[in-house]
């Protein structure tokens, strides 16, 4: 790999460190991430292997990074984290990695949002919030399986925007059986909250979950691609109209400044030391990148991940071609595109015929050096990314 | 040369996985043929083709010398035939070249079709048949009942039978005492007269070039000879003379009633015609052996590369198959579709599909085949005659008086309780029942039908809807004149020529319909609507479409699942490369196959 290829890509671009909590109250049905049921867990040991592997990993940096810009804590449930807990951790990151520039988001649970909780995230540091709400709807959330009502999640996002201003709110849509204008009708509530970032999903039924079996065994019935595309189009209408357009396939924000500046990292191909079971990390030093992965089992993990040692599972360093495509596939996500220079000086020159089909079919425009996709090639961004890719 | 009363020259019949090659093992190791270390599995079939899938595609002949119980050391050549009926016209040259058989049925499955059609033969070159029992060692082994079968089917005597185990080597003796005491010995043949010899089959090798087997019938064969071909016309000087013991034994000459094998700078086997007559270059025999036919080709299909720049490679790789098989036939092709690729000829459906596999796997090419068509012969209105190898190149129909497809008369033996769904099988593909009998619990039911209704999945569904335990074996009976239509298939108005065919008219709408439905399961979406038509003429009979691809993204797209996304993306990438660009549509390579396999009807 050159190093000047190297360049496109790391640090240069976006530096974030990655915190994942697998424990949730409830296992949701849809939900196909590394998560395993809390119960009553002693959270120390795993504070502690997470603690040590982020100094661990910054170790192996040496010297190639330097402080991180933003923290986050996703999960699993990381609301369910003690005080304590996330103390130490954000403590071990100032320590190990130097004073954070930007943003400390935490994902939480509408049940754990309480003013006390919100005031001590607060004097930990945390700087937003993105609350799982998934709906508004009590029978919906009955059938998403979580553990809180629509009332609940109205209480919570009012009272999280008191203390956090910049928080975000998922919802999940494209359910079965679920109309336009039902949607319509959740969406506006939603963003009646006032919150200056959503996150809006498509329910996608994955392989090894609830929903995946009950789907093979034909109970649920997926939407169909029609249907979950009119869907999309018109939550781009709703959130536009409400001045929240998409910066991102599913990520909606009132201004730049508002937008995940943690995700932004991963769509531009920066790095992230990512830590805690089943964690994905890109850590861009000395001669190569590398692709990390933690290990899934808790147990497993904290094993690993003490006396200096990393928590990984297994390494990859990403060849040439592989850093190409994950920086297409990824960049093309947002709304302001990728920059056409980088791809190509980490790609070879792009199929220029190609490039025009997908032009010519309204996929995708070329604006100033950057290929974005079209409102329209939204829809299609994984089809572009593979009609674009070598 | 051997007193020709100690020559005894005989064959082994049996269907596939019954014990021919283990059988022929164990005699070439009871008369010390090869040394215990010389000794390989199944040393006859060379091939790892034939090795694997238990068939015979050359003919072999190896010399045993085998002292009987009558204290006389006899020579007994054993030829081994190809066992499928592809290759019926090289058995019935190497029948035509021994006086008798051994017929090897597994005394616990009994009596199957291709047995039946191979035995058949063997009668009609006045064979003496000795029975043979094998795996009389199995559990399952009903020796009674088989021999019951061997008289009521066949209509041989099976009292004396010999029970043997291949495996085990039980009865092997009393084999060999068989072949000595109840096959013939070689008719009187004269060594004075001209030279008459049968070219029973050739093949190449590396180092001695092209290989004839030979059987002499008068006069003597020896090195140095100058030769002719009577069918050919070639002469030659014989390099080599031997017998296979079974290495390749120069001897001196071989005599009337001999088998073996001369070698003589023949460049390929396509310069050689089995059943032909091998005579000496000044002192003609008066007459050509009976029984020689010209090898024609009955299936057709393309064969395309799969990446086109592997177009010379394959050529190449097809030029030297021909080396040894000078039946398979290829003419360059030209598709609209699938790019530059070869039409080829097979004798049948098993021979296609060893030449396909043999393409991949010794010259390890990636191939696309399209489906398989017989051989249309066509009278125009102007009373010419032209034969329609691949439906593609058919021409305009208002110029065709009259269009006939070949037929075949097909022998299916099975046990009962599948009868039912095997004369369904029969009756869709327009079969004309012929026959059906019952023999203890198994059916024979002779059916005429269609080749073309055969050629595609024909055996494959056979297979199936009797768990493999029906045997089916076939003979093309002619031609006949029947209202075939070409179907074309159209996607996004455009024919594709690759999957144009030519179809009953009573079948036609079902057929298209189930070529469109298919096509639009193979097709994946794109970014704008396909219309899928089946079309005879101008009138289309069938029509699905493709509607556009609306959404393809993954809603959640963070850190954890960039190595996803890389990973879906060289699938894709892997994916795009086994299409083939059609117009605007891209075509999966496989759906040029698939969409031909007809399951469930």
């Amino acid at each position: 790999m050159d190093y000047h290829r190297l360049d496109e890509v790391g640090p240069g671009h976006g530096f974030g460190i990655y915190v994942h909590w697998p424990y949730c109250a409830r296992i949701c049905p849809y939900c196909d991430f590394n998560v395993y049921a809390a119960k009553d867990r002693d959270e120390t040991p795993l504070i502690e292997a997470i603690c040590n592997d982020i100094a661990a990993q910054k170790a192996i940096l040496l010297r190639s990074h330097s402080a991180p810009d933003t923290l986050y804590f996703g999960g699993g449930t990381p609301s369910l984290i003690s005080p304590a807990g996330l103390s130490r951790i954000i403590a071990t990151v100032a320590d190990r990695c130097g004073a954070l520039r930007g943003e400390i988001t935490l994902e939480a649970n509408p049940n754990d949002i309480t003013p006390q909780r919100l005031a001590e995230w607060k004097a930990l540091g945390v700087t937003r919030l993105s609350i799982g709400v998934q709906s508004l709807e009590d029978d919906t959330l009955a059938f998403l399986g979580r553990d809180h009502s629509g009332d609940d999640a109205r209480r919570a996002v009012a009272l999280a925007l008191e203390t956090f201003p910049n928080t975000s709110v998922d919802l999940i849509y494209a359910r079965p059986g679920q109309t336009l204008s039902a949607w319509e009708k959740e969406l506006t509530a939603a963003l009646d909250f006032g919150a200056p970032h959503l996150s809006l999903y498509e329910l996608t039924i994955e392989e090894r979950t609830a929903f995946g079996r009950r789907a093979a065994r034909g109970e649920l019935v997926p939407m169909d691609e029609d249907g979950q595309a009119d869907l999309y189009e018109l939550t781009q209408q709703v959130c536009e109209s409400a001045g929240l357009p998409a910066y991102e396939i599913s990520n909606h924000a009132r201004a730049p400044e508002l937008q995940s500046q943690h995700n932004q990292i991963y769509w531009n191909s920066g790095d992230w030391i990512g830590v805690g079971p089943g964690a994905h990390g890109r850590l861009t030093y000395g001669t190569g990148r590398n692709a990390t992965v933690c290990h899934r089992r808790p147990a497993d993990y904290i094993a690993a991940a003490c006396h200096g040692r990393v928590g990984w599972a297994e390494t990859e360093r990403l060849g040439e071609a592989e850093i190409g495509q994950e920086f297409l596939a990824m960049g093309l996500r947002v709304a302001k595109g990728l920059d056409m220079a980088r791809l190509e000086r980490l790609t070879g020159p792009l199929d220029t015929a190609r490039l025009a089909q997908l032009e010519e079919a309204g996929l995708l425009s070329r604006d100033k050096g950057r290929l974005a996709l079209t409102p329209q090639g939204r829809l299609l961004a994984d089809h572009v990314a593979a009609q674009l890719s070598k | 040369m051997t007193a020709r009363d100690h020559i005894r020259n005989f064959s082994i019949i049996a269907h596939i996985d019954h014990g021919k090659s283990t059988l022929a093992d164990r005699l070439i190791q009871k008369t010390g043929g090869l040394t215990e270390r010389e000794m390989r599995e199944q040393v006859l079939d060379s091939m790892d083709i034939e090795k694997e899938r238990g068939i015979t595609i050359k003919a072999q002949t190896v010399r045993l010398k085998y002292t009987a119980q009558d204290g006389e050391e006899y020579i007994l050549n054993l030829m081994d035939t190809p066992g499928h009926v592809d290759f019926s016209y090289e058995v019935s040259r190497c029948l035509a070249a021994c006086e008798g058989s051994l017929l090897v049925v597994d005394a616990s499955q009994g009596v199957e079709a291709q047995t039946l059609a191979n035995v058949y033969q063997a009668i009609d070159q006045d064979h003496e048949i000795v029975p043979v029992l094998n795996k009389i060692d199995l559990p399952a082994a009903d020796v009674d009942r088989v021999k019951e079968q061997i008289e009521d089917i066949i209509g041989l005597d099976a009292s004396d039978a010999v029970e043997i185990s291949a495996k085990t080597g039980l009865g092997i003796e009393d084999v060999l005492e068989a072949v000595v005491t109840r096959l013939p010995a070689p008719p009187e043949g004269e060594r004075e007269k001209p030279l008459k010899a049968s070219l029973v089959d050739a093949y190449y090798d590396p180092y001695l070039g092209v290989v004839v087997i030979v059987r002499v019938i008068d006069g003597v064969l020896k090195k140095k000879q100058k030769v002719r071909m009577m069918r050919t016309g070639a002469t030659y000087e014989i390099d080599k003379v031997g017998v296979f013991s079974p290495k390749p034994t120069d001897v001196d000459e071989l005599g009337p009633g001999e088998v073996g094998f001369i070698t003589a700078s023949i460049k390929e086997v396509a310069d050689t015609a089995i059943g032909d007559t091998i005579t000496e270059e000044k002192r003609q025999t008066d007459k050509p052996l009976p029984g020689y036919k010209d090898v024609v080709p009955v299936v057709f299909c393309g064969l395309f590369p799969v990446d086109a720049g592997d177009f010379d490679d394959l050529r190449a790789a097809m030029g030297k198959l021909r080396l040894n098989d000078a039946s398979f036939t290829w003419e360059m092709e030209t598709s609209a579709a699938l790019g530059m690729g070869f039409r080829c000829g097979f004798l049948g459906l098993l021979h296609l599909e060893i030449i396909q596999e043999r393409l991949s796997r010794e010259f390890d090419l990636d191939l696309i085949a399209t489906a398989p068509s017989v051989v249309y012969e066509l009278t125009m209105t102007d009373g010419t005659e032209m034969q329609l190898h691949n439906p593609a190149d058919m021409p305009d129909v208002v110029k065709i008086s009259e269009i006939r497809e070949p037929w075949i008369k097909a022998t299916i033996y099975t046990p009962d309780e599948y009868l039912g769904a095997i004369l369904k099988l029969c009756q869709d593909r327009r079969g004309i029942q012929k026959e059906l009998s019952y023999v203890g619990g198994r059916a024979m039911v002779v059916y005429e039908l269609p080749l073309n209704e055969v050629v595609f999945d024909f055996y494959d569904r056979l297979k199936s809807i009797s768990r493999g335990y029906a045997s089916f074996d076939y003979e093309i009976i002619g031609h006949r004149a029947e209202n075939l239509v070409k179907m074309n298939i159209l996607v996004n108005d455009e024919p594709v020529d690759a999957l144009a065919m030519l179809v009953h008219r009573d079948r036609a709408e079902g057929r298209g319909r189930q070529m469109c439905e298919r096509l639009k399961e193979l097709i994946p979406r794109q970014m704008f609507k396909i219309p899928v038509q089946a079309a005879i003429g101008g009138k289309v009979i069938a029509r699905e479409t493709i509607s556009a691809l609306r959404k393809d993204v993954t809603a959640k797209c963070y850190g954890g699942d960039a190595t996803r996304k890389r990973k879906l993306l060289d699938k894709q990438a892997a994916g795009k490369k086994r299409m083939r660009q059609f117009g605007k549509v891209e075509i999966p390579q496989e759906a040029f196959v698939a969409a031909l396999r007809m399951d469930g009807d």
